[in-house]
């Protein structure tokens, strides 16, 4: 019996902290990160104590002063205690003004945007997805925000729809992306490797879904992917791709009305997601999904299943008009093409 | 008999009613009392509704990727959840307390304005039913409690949902202004002689503070509503992101209002408690001028932390500092109370009932939730757990192991002076305990998983993220809280009408409400009582000058009249509701009736045979 005690309360502390977990907040890469972890642990061990003390007191209270069958005793009158009163204000004023200093000095560490980061990108949330703008480096991507290890970035973040918010919880605190407001972070990431973000603000429908990764680079890495990222899109040669490609450029698909392939004409529209290079990246539809020939199939076959509420689903042509809904055979062909572009 | 010089193609007695019965009694009542047990009434069924909500929430987060509540309707259901526990619940039950309570602490016949107090009342059902009703016209609202611009705007949010919140939460207003203007000078004025401020009970002053944090933040959350009426109907701006508005105007505004509204939530119940804590300790509170001063101080801080809701923002590291800081100094005399009442039960005799278990069950509820308060106002670390199932932990300790707590240990704690009766003992404390024991098992997980970075107002999440164990937890012990309350319904229902006597003063208790007859009658005492210290009838029950009879007879008190004008007013205002939301012809029409109403409020003759 002890045993299972024991075991059955180290199993809750494992699963309490979950340290290891994808989006946890104790597991940090990154410094502000570690500053935010620890200045929780300052607040959360003074919370402790006073939290145990309180508790404490009044579990003392009930054994001490409850009332008991034939007892006599009478309670004691009185109506309070100036010196106490005063102690008990003043000491909590000492603590916060000792802990304040810390947490001011951090909120102006955050606050103050680094002056020569060494990359800078334009985050842009969209109804439910994110978009990622190298300004200086001349590349578009979405949902997938490569960034150099050890350096800081610098983010600004812009919406031309409703309120979201931007958040690596095992590298930054989240700041929220509100229009018209031109709100600005900055990051950094100490270790390379994949991280998990996630849209924090409510945004509608499939706010549940509004994900992203983030993958943390080395410097060559880094600039091996920009440099693919420049190249144009593929064309394709496979009969099937091309097939695909067609459809993709086809009046009556209307792809192109929305999205952009980097060097085509009939493919410049900013509205959703740039693909030049969608077959590189390792998930869908915002972080929701891997990436591969069945998941992106089943996207194109019926977004609005996936993602509920999605502005593809909801105002792309062929899932509009019944007359121009895809086949399945369209939707292979289209899926085909689709992950060819590397 | 005068009747009302309207002349209508048909015959109607519009004559003022006099001693009505039946349904015809409750809708015409001004008495207070009866009017206190509408209000709660009222509002416990809509507690149970926002109830409801809940576990069809908590059901579909009980494990990763479930499908059990489209997307859609799970935004409606935490958007309704968080309204109707905040306006409709918690609010009006406090309400009540004010209505049945607050005359007969202070010695009062009834409230200075009777029949603006039906009207209150009407007019809070009808706003309550906007709300509800919009479940079974077309779609509730889906943008979350706090309702954040752009996304209530019609680019955004093209059906009807957000209209009835809006023009729901604006007729609320008008109710709760309204009750809290006629709190206001009831405390003022109504007071026996000798009662002064200094000897006011506790739970009267958290009422007379909450009534004006009321009236001052009420205006500005209905400027906010106004402007987004104005956008949704009319086409205005003010929150047209494509425009050039700047939204988060909308997040000042709400936030003025709405952490002034998070104390309004909590002190009521902290007033109950410190009215059960020294009644079943046998002693007197422990510094009361701290209780007092710390509430005040609480109330007027209220205005000076509104951004801390907004740190994320992006306000820029001053205004982050500046509200840290604020935010960090109401932390001081939350824990003055806090150690008052310990105080107060130190070296006490103390009764472990299931008013005390509750109030206690507050203490240790509200204080985990205070401490989760102070850890917010980090704000340079709150960037993490802002927006995450950590503030959702925080904000169920304060409002439901806090307010609602409270308001438990005060419906049991009043329940024999209300009803005549005594509630089953046993079944209380184990509604308590389910209660206890569900409200830990629900929330405090809630902390783990906000901090491994669960964001709230997700409908699902995915199976490798970790979370699950917990959220299972969480839905099975949210059903806990379920039986919890059904036993408290059962309880009520049974003791109601058949429960033990309960007697005038069963607890032995220290405020005036307790030196009447349980019931009391409508004319509440028969002598108006002279107060001469704190605790009055404490100290005259010490010096065995309780029990001196009157002579005044119940007939020729003075009491005011049955009036149906307040109910038809409010109705002309719910009409002008729908209006908003269908029809302008028909908001026109309702403003008619409501302007109508009230002049004909206004002239209503006093007909009452021996009226004075």
């Amino acid at each position: 019996m002890k045993k299972i005690i024991s075991l059955s309360i180290v199993f809750l502390l494992i699963v309490s902290c979950g340290k290891d977990l994808p989006m946890s907040t104790f597991d940090t890469y990154g410094p502000i990160a570690e500053e935010q972890a620890f200045l929780f642990s300052i607040i959360f061990w003074a919370g402790m104590v006073v939290l145990v003390a309180v508790e404490a007191a009044i579990i003392y209270i009930y054994f001490k002063y409850r009332r008991r069958k034939n007892s006599n005793r009478k309670a004691a009158q009185f109506h309070g205690n100036t010196k106490l009163e005063i102690l008990w204000t003043i000491l909590p004023v000492v603590f916060l003004a000792v802990v304040s200093v810390p947490v001011l000095s951090a909120i102006w560490n955050f606050g103050t945007m680094p002056e020569n980061p060494a990359v800078v990108v334009n985050v842009k949330g969209h109804q439910y997805w994110f978009e990622f703008e190298y300004p200086d480096l001349d590349v578009v991507t979405a949902n997938e925000l490569h960034i150099p290890v050890g350096k800081q970035v610098l983010i600004n973040l812009d919406s031309n729809n409703v309120l979201h918010s931007f958040w690596i919880p095992k590298i930054a605190g989240k700041t929220d992306i509100i229009p018209n407001q031109g709100n600005q972070m900055w990051i950094q990431a100490d270790h390379t490797g994949l991280y998990y973000g996630q849209c924090a603000e409510f945004c509608g429908e499939s706010h549940a879904l509004m994900r992203f990764k983030v993958i943390v680079d080395t410097d060559e890495d880094f600039a091996t992917w920009i440099d693919h990222q420049k190249t144009e899109a593929y064309v394709p040669n496979d009969p099937l791709e091309k097939e695909g490609y067609t459809i993709f450029m086809s009046a009556k698909a209307g792809c192109g009305g929305c999205h952009m392939i980097n060097g085509s004409k009939k493919a410049k529209g900013k509205i959703g997601p740039n693909l030049t290079h969608v077959g590189s990246r390792q998930h869908l539809a915002s972080g929701i999904m891997e990436n591969t020939q069945d998941n992106l199939r089943q996207w194109i076959k019926d977004p609005g299943k996936i993602k509920p509420g999605n502005i593809m689903a909801s105002q792309g042509a062929v899932y509009m008009d019944p007359n121009k809904a895809l086949t399945d055979s369209e939707v292979i062909a289209l899926a085909s093409y689709l992950q060819s572009l590397k | 008999m005068t009747t009302i010089p309207l002349k209508l193609p048909f015959k109607i007695d519009l004559s003022r009613p006099v001693n009505p019965t039946g349904i015809w009694d409750w809708i015409t009542t001004i008495d207070h009392k009866k009017i206190g047990v509408l209000y709660g009434v009222t509002a416990f069924l809509m507690f149970i509704t926002g109830g409801i909500e809940a576990l069809l929430i908590r059901t579909q987060l009980a494990g990763p990727e479930m499908k059990i509540i489209a997307p859609e309707i799970y935004n409606q259901l935490f958007t309704m959840h968080a309204t109707t526990m905040i306006f409709l619940g918690v609010m009006p039950l406090s309400a009540a307390f004010f209505n049945y309570i607050i005359p007969l602490q202070i010695g009062a016949r009834d409230v200075a304005f009777p029949r603006l107090n039906a009207f209150s009342y009407w007019t809070f059902l009808f706003g309550a039913l906007i709300m509800k009703s919009s479940w079974f016209l077309g779609g509730s609202p889906n943008a979350g409690w706090f309702g954040y611009a752009p996304i209530t705007t019609t680019t955004f949010n093209a059906g009807h949902g957000i209209d009835f919140w809006v023009v729901g939460l604006q007729v609320l207003g008008v109710a709760s202004l309204a009750a809290s203007f006629n709190f206001i000078v009831t405390i003022i004025n109504m007071r026996a002689p000798g009662m002064s401020f200094m000897r006011l009970p506790l739970f009267t002053w958290m009422t007379f503070i909450t009534a004006i944090l009321l009236v001052l933040a009420f205006p500005v959350i209905t400027v906010a509503l106004i402007e987004l009426m104005l956008d949704r109907t009319f086409d205005f701006n003010f929150f047209n992101t494509r425009a050039g508005a700047n939204p988060l105007l909308w997040q000042h505004l709400f936030w003025i209002f709405g952490h002034p509204e998070v104390y309004i939530l909590i002190l009521p119940a902290m007033g109950i408690v410190s009215e059960i804590l020294p009644t079943f300790s046998k002693k007197p509170i422990f510094g009361y001028a701290a209780m007092v001063l710390a509430a005040a101080f609480i109330a007027f801080m209220g205005w000076l932390v509104w951004s801390h809701h907004m740190f994320t923002t992006g306000l820029g590291p001053i205004a982050n500092s500046v509200f840290t800081i604020t935010t960090m100094l109401i932390a001081i005399p939350t824990g003055v109370k806090m150690f008052n009442w310990l105080g107060t039960m130190w070296g006490g005799n103390i009764e472990f009932n299931t008013p005390t278990l509750f109030s206690v069950g507050f203490l240790s509820m509200f204080l985990i939730g205070g401490i989760s308060g102070v850890m917010h106002s980090f704000s340079a670390s709150d960037y993490q757990q802002q927006d995450t199932y950590f503030i959702v932990a925080h904000i169920h300790y304060v409002l439901f192991g806090g307010a609602i707590f409270g308001i438990f240990a005060g419906i049991y704690y009043w329940f024999p002076k209300i009803t005549g009766r005594m509630y089953d003992e046993k079944m209380g404390k184990l509604n308590f305990w389910l209660m206890f024991i569900g409200q830990n098992l629900t929330f405090f997980p809630m902390h783990f998983i906000g901090m491994q970075g669960m964001p709230r107002r997700i409908f699902t999440y995915d199976a490798n993220m970790g979370w699950a164990f917990w959220n299972g937890v969480e839905t099975f012990s949210a059903y806990i809280i379920a039986f919890g309350v059904l036993f408290f319904i059962i309880n009520m229902l049974k003791s109601w009408n058949n429960g033990p006597k309960a007697g005038d003063d069963p607890w032995d208790a220290r405020t005036l409400e307790w030196s009447i007859s349980s019931p009391p009658p409508v004319y509440n005492f028969l002598d108006v009582p002279k107060v001469e210290a704190l605790d009055d009838f404490w100290v005259k029950k010490q010096k065995g000058l309780s029990k001196i009879k009157s002579k005044t007879k119940p007939k020729n008190i003075h009491l005011p009249q049955a009036s149906y004008w307040p109910m038809l007013a409010s109705l002309g205002l719910a009409i002008a509701g729908y209006g908003i939301i269908y029809n302008l012809v028909v908001c026109g029409l309702g403003i008619a009736m409501l302007l109508i109403t009230v002049c004909a409020w206004s002239f209503e003759p006093v007909n009452e045979p021996d009226a004075h």
